[in-house]
């Protein structure tokens, strides 16, 4: 993180975690995802369409006083495939994570199919399964390819 | 068949196909084939949205197999209207039956089912996803006419919202066959179909217009396009007509065509094709029961039915 610009975008935290080469436009979608919507009380940091040689924009997070769980960056790579998550402790980065697509999620997304039984008030979780280039409910059937942020089933 | 339950014609192999066809072909000529077996075993009916014919079906072949059956009622008079969760319904159930066919308006219920009962649980219908009963008696009766393998099938009508459409679609990847697509722009098949049909390796092309295919066809397999599905009534009008046949449009047909519909039909095939050689369609509904029955001993029969007795030397034991 020597790019003066980035530097001015993005402060450095102490502790914590930042989320790096996130697909630019998806930084509200990456929180969401974690549940963090500001009333915790940890600091968060969001830097959108940051220049990036990369991706050529991306987004950054960092959240302090919080490490993701290995399954919390799995779920991250539908939405930032391209994300590196940096652990980051007494301001240095002690472990550095690429996201991994899992094989399902559950209870994460909600069924874009609104005829589909797990938007019918039943006990059960939503269940996706990982497919080439999107999602799958496994009740349903109904794929999500696109935005698959907007279906982010509410924390 | 070596799944617990019946609920979607993807989990269906060729293998499992026809051990169930073969064997609802042996019931057909014998019903008495099974003996006493199911004289204890008792089928549930839950029938959340109305289907009289499959049903009934389901009813006739419980009791043919010397089984019985109970019937949920319909869905004003029982605790699903008070609320109650389908999870919730289906456990109650379980506790009464051995088995369970359920016909529900949404799209996955027959998958939720399964997941809270250790019965077996057949989809006879779930909203516009699958109907993988009636799917079997479509291959059934499409194998006495035309044979299952290097066949062309026309699949014509709503093949966005019907269901049997799905399953028979993603069954026929089981076999060498060719499939057309005719609907208007607005009824084509959904992407998730599409997406498991080009995962099998189907060969599949999709049409507007039935005159592009028609002469090709072995098989045409007709389904209602539902009024309902149109936000306004002229833009039904519009279509509507286009995918209606007669006997006179099958002119262009050829001799040996197959034609088939899963019932009710509206309008769609017109009555002056029920006296041609062409209509397969009442036969494929009277084929309802014998396959019915031949899926119910593969679902309930446990280890000494299903493969065995359909692999075996004709189930007279
Ligand atoms: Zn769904």
């Amino acid at each position: 993180m020597s790019d003066p610009e980035r530097e001015l975008r993005v402060s450095k935290i102490r502790n914590g975690t930042v989320i790096d080469h996130i697909t630019a436009g998806q930084a509200l979608n990456v929180l969401a995802i974690l549940g963090i919507d500001g009333d915790e009380g940890v600091g968060v940091s969001i830097g959108m369409n940051v220049p990036s040689d990369k991706l050529g924009t991306k987004d950054v997070v960092k959240v302090e006083d919080r490490e993701l769980s290995q399954g919390e960056v799995d779920v991250l790579s539908l939405l930032a495939p391209e994300a590196t998550v940096n652990i980051v402790r007494e301001f240095e980065v002690v472990d550095k994570k690429r996201v991994e697509r899992p094989e399902r999620v559950v209870g994460l997304l909600t069924c874009p199919n609104h005829n589909c039984i797990t938007n019918q008030d039943e006990p059960v979780e939503s269940a996706f399964g990982v497919v080439d280039d999107g999602v799958r409910c496994e009740f349903c059937g109904e794929i999500v390819r696109e935005d698959i942020g907007d279906h982010l089933a509410v924390h | 068949m070596r799944h617990d339950h019946l609920l979607s014609a993807g989990q269906l192999t060729r293998e499992d196909i026809e051990a169930v066809l073969d064997r609802a072909a042996e019931l057909d000529a014998d019903p008495g084939a099974v003996g006493d077996r199911y004289a204890d075993t008792l089928l549930a009916l839950c029938f959340f949205e109305p289907s009289t014919r499959t049903k009934m079906s389901f009813d006739t072949a419980m009791k043919r197999l010397g089984g019985a059956t109970v019937d949920m009622g319909t869905v004003e008079s029982s605790s699903v209207k008070k609320g109650e969760s389908l999870a919730d319904t289906v456990r109650v159930i379980e506790g009464y039956a051995d088995g369970i066919v359920l016909r529900h308006p949404s799209e996955g219920a027959a998958k939720l089912a399964s997941q809270f009962v250790d019965v077996p649980v057949v989809n006879a219908g779930d909203g516009a996803g699958q109907h993988p009963s009636q799917t079997l008696l479509d291959l059934y009766t499409m194998r006495e006419r035309a044979g299952l393998d290097d066949l062309t099938v026309g699949i014509m009508g709503d093949l966005k919202y019907g269901r049997t459409v799905h399953s028979l679609a993603e069954a026929l990847t089981n076999f060498d066959a060719r499939m057309h697509f005719v609907s208007p722009e607005s009824l084509r098949l959904p992407r998730s179909v599409q997406f498991d049909l080009h995962d099998a390796g189907a060969r599949l092309r999709e049409h507007t217009d039935l005159d592009e295919v028609l002469g090709e066809l072995d098989v045409l397999y007709v389904t209602r396009i539902q009024r309902e599905r149109f936000p306004d009534e002229n833009e039904y009008q519009k279509v509507a007509g286009e995918y209606q046949i007669d006997a006179e449009t099958l002119d262009a047909a050829r001799d040996d065509l197959t034609v088939m519909h899963p019932l009710p039909r509206v309008d769609e095939i017109a009555p002056d094709v029920d006296d041609t050689e062409y209509a397969a369609y009442f036969a494929q509904a009277h084929n309802g029961v014998p396959v019915r029955m031949a899926l119910l001993d593969a679902l309930l029969g446990g280890d000494d039915a299903g493969d065995g007795a359909v692999a075996a030397d004709g189930g007279d034991a």
